[in-house]
């Protein structure tokens, strides 16, 4: 019985960001780095998942040196071991290389029965890893989780409610599966102090693509068929209206330039 | 070569005009390359889902029928559509970056090998290659993306980004039907059940949108905001802070942990436009804020604002609209 979980170190949104415009990627090393909120609850259904059925629960990360923090962060809070994925040639991966190489770590780690991770990060932004990994290692796509209802390890099942337009949908999936969770889940929680203080000490073992039979010509960014060609800022929203006076003039004026738009029917 | 397809989405056969407007920017990026564009439908009663395809002006329909297909599974949609696509190898295939377009995109993406350019807003040919613009860090920047040598180039896109098609009743084209079955025993979902939201309007197809933030102070206040919305036809919306607060339930939240929009009016009350917030709405067409707080954010990117409480403008605004709308 064990759940992988996938956490990603993201730059946290409020910082200044920097690109390296001749490769079209971020400067990671810039910025300063947070786990990426919707994989704190993936990292928080792990550990509820694993204090309610006895399961053990790995993290992986894939990402450079400094990425180690959030799996750090990870053993504080109690999962039972990390992988951090380094590799310069995984560098500039884009979604299909990512999750080619989570699905190989996924593979060495071993009869994972299920996946936790997060529906999207918030540099990236894309939210299409978790499909193309359950696509990729043949597991159960189970996206936009809100909550884990059941799991059945030995029956080898698990039924979930996903969160889609228009309501919530009831599935039972076949294990392994990959489950993507969205934020409201649960209540992730914090480290505590004793803790902050083991993980500290611990080791955190690091995978190249030599240890996961990665080909690399698959992975990083010359493999990688899509490729940022330009990064510019948007232009400016022209200068908006602030509308002055009296609040009966106001409204009224506000009334008239939106009806005027031709959207309220 | 050079065909461009489209999927459209549907729940069990029900469609909204949404699930064929990335028909018009199909079309567009297929006379560029010389092909056609192309629907592609999966499911067990579809025809009149293939007429308004037509009628939405696809030249050609791919169709796939089979009881399997009653109901939106990715692992048995990706099976059927990734066999289409070895068959008929289309160039380009569009969907829209929703719950569904995203889950049958990214499985074919995995199963296919290929990469995949994710909510997009904006895509052209340049020099014969696919360029694609996507908005980064909440909308902070444009990043674009090429993609030259994928076959197929799996693009989603934002909802709305492109100008719905026109609808030509009674427009035909060619039907290439295709028997894909995949016994229910391969399945590896069952649905078991679908719990409709108590939120009638579904934010991301919402033109209209009346958000409120911390401004609104408390949970009675977003019935106001309703009462607005109700009236202008719109849907209800929230910032984090006040799905944090418990005023209202997460499924309206917009922003960097909720949903993305870009309806035509964006109505903020009460929200100070934090960065978060703003990622999730900043491509909306027109936006009125209203707050307390002349140097709030969200006056930068608002096309009109009003300073001051929320409680005194919106019910003037109410009282407005009623007697223009003849309400």
């Amino acid at each position: 019985m064990k759940v992988a979980v996938c956490i990603k170190q993201v730059p946290d949104t409020e910082a200044e960001i920097k690109w390296d415009t001749q490769k079209g990627v971020l400067k990671r090393d810039s910025i300063d780095p947070i786990t990426n909120p919707f994989d704190e609850f993936a990292v928080e259904e792990a550990l509820l998942t694993k204090e309610k059925y006895d399961c053990e629960v790995y993290a992986i990360s894939m990402g450079p040196e400094r990425a180690q923090d959030v799996l750090r962060n990870a053993l504080a809070l109690g999962v039972n071991g990390v992988y951090h994925i380094m590799d310069e040639s995984l560098s500039g991966s884009d979604t299909f290389g990512t999750a080619y190489a989570l699905a190989a770590a996924i593979k060495k780690i071993g009869d994972v029965d299920i996946v936790l991770m997060g529906r999207q990060s918030t540099d990236g932004n894309t939210g299409v890893v978790p499909g193309e990994l359950a696509a990729i290692l043949g597991y159960t796509p189970l996206t936009y989780v809100a909550k884990i209802r059941e799991i059945d390890f030995q029956g080898k099942k698990i039924v979930v409610e996903r969160a889609i337009e228009g309501g919530f949908e009831v599935v039972e999936g076949k294990l392994p599966a990959v489950v993507s969770v969205i934020k409201g889940i649960n209540e992730p929680r914090l480290p505590n102090l004793m803790g902050i203080r083991k993980a500290a000490k611990m080791e955190i073992p690091k995978w190249t693509c030599d240890d996961l039979g990665i080909e690399k010509n698959k992975v990083g960014l010359s493999a990688s068929a899509t490729k940022v060609v330009e990064i510019s800022v948007p232009p400016p929203k022209s200068q908006g209206e602030i509308l002055k006076g009296e609040l009966d003039e106001i409204a009224e004026a506000l009334a008239s330039k939106l009806l005027d738009l031709k959207i309220i029917k | 070569m050079g065909d461009v397809w489209v999927y459209i989405e549907h729940r069990e056969g029900i469609t909204s005009p949404l699930s064929f407007e990335l028909l018009g920017i199909g079309k567009k990026l297929a006379q560029e390359r010389g092909g056609k564009v192309c629907a592609f439908v999966i499911g067990e009663n579809i025809d009149s889902i293939v007429k308004d395809a037509f009628a939405y002006g696809a030249e050609k329909v791919y169709s796939v029928t089979d009881p399997t297909f009653k109901t939106f599974r990715s692992d048995l949609f990706s099976k059927a559509a990734c066999g289409l696509v070895e068959k008929y190898g289309p160039d380009v295939i569009l969907f829209r970056s929703t719950t569904q377009g995203t889950d049958l995109s990214s499985s074919m993406a995995g199963k296919l090998n290929v990469g995949l350019c994710a909510d997009a807003i904006n895509i052209y040919h340049e020099n014969n290659v696919l360029k694609m613009v996507r908005a980064a860090f909440g909308g902070r920047f444009n990043v674009t993306v090429a993609n030259e040598r994928a076959v197929p180039k799996l693009v989603t896109v934002r909802p709305k980004a492109f100008e719905m098609p026109e609808k030509k009743e009674g427009q035909e084209g060619e039907l290439v039907k295709e028997t894909i079955s995949v016994p229910e025993s391969d399945a590896l979902t069952k649905i078991l059940d679908f719990v409709k939201s108590a939120v009638t309007v579904n934010l991301v197809e919402a033109d209209i949108i009346v958000s409120g933030g911390r401004g609104v102070g408390k949970p009675e206040g977003f019935a106001l905001l309703k009462e607005l919305a109700d009236l202008v036809g719109g849907a209800v919306g929230a910032s984090r802070a006040a799905v944090d607060s418990g005023w209202i339930p997460y499924e309206h939240q917009v922003g960097q942990t909720g949903k993305t929009v870009k309806p035509k009016l964006y109505i903020a009350c009460g929200i100070s436009g934090a960065i978060q917030h703003l990622a999730g709405m900043r491509t909306s067409d027109c936006i009125v804020a209203i707050n307390k707080d002349p140097d709030a954010p969200i006056f930068k990117i608002a096309t009109f604002g009003i300073v001051g409480d929320l409680y005194q403008v919106i019910p003037k605004l109410i009282e407005k609209f009623k007697a223009k709308l003849g309400k």
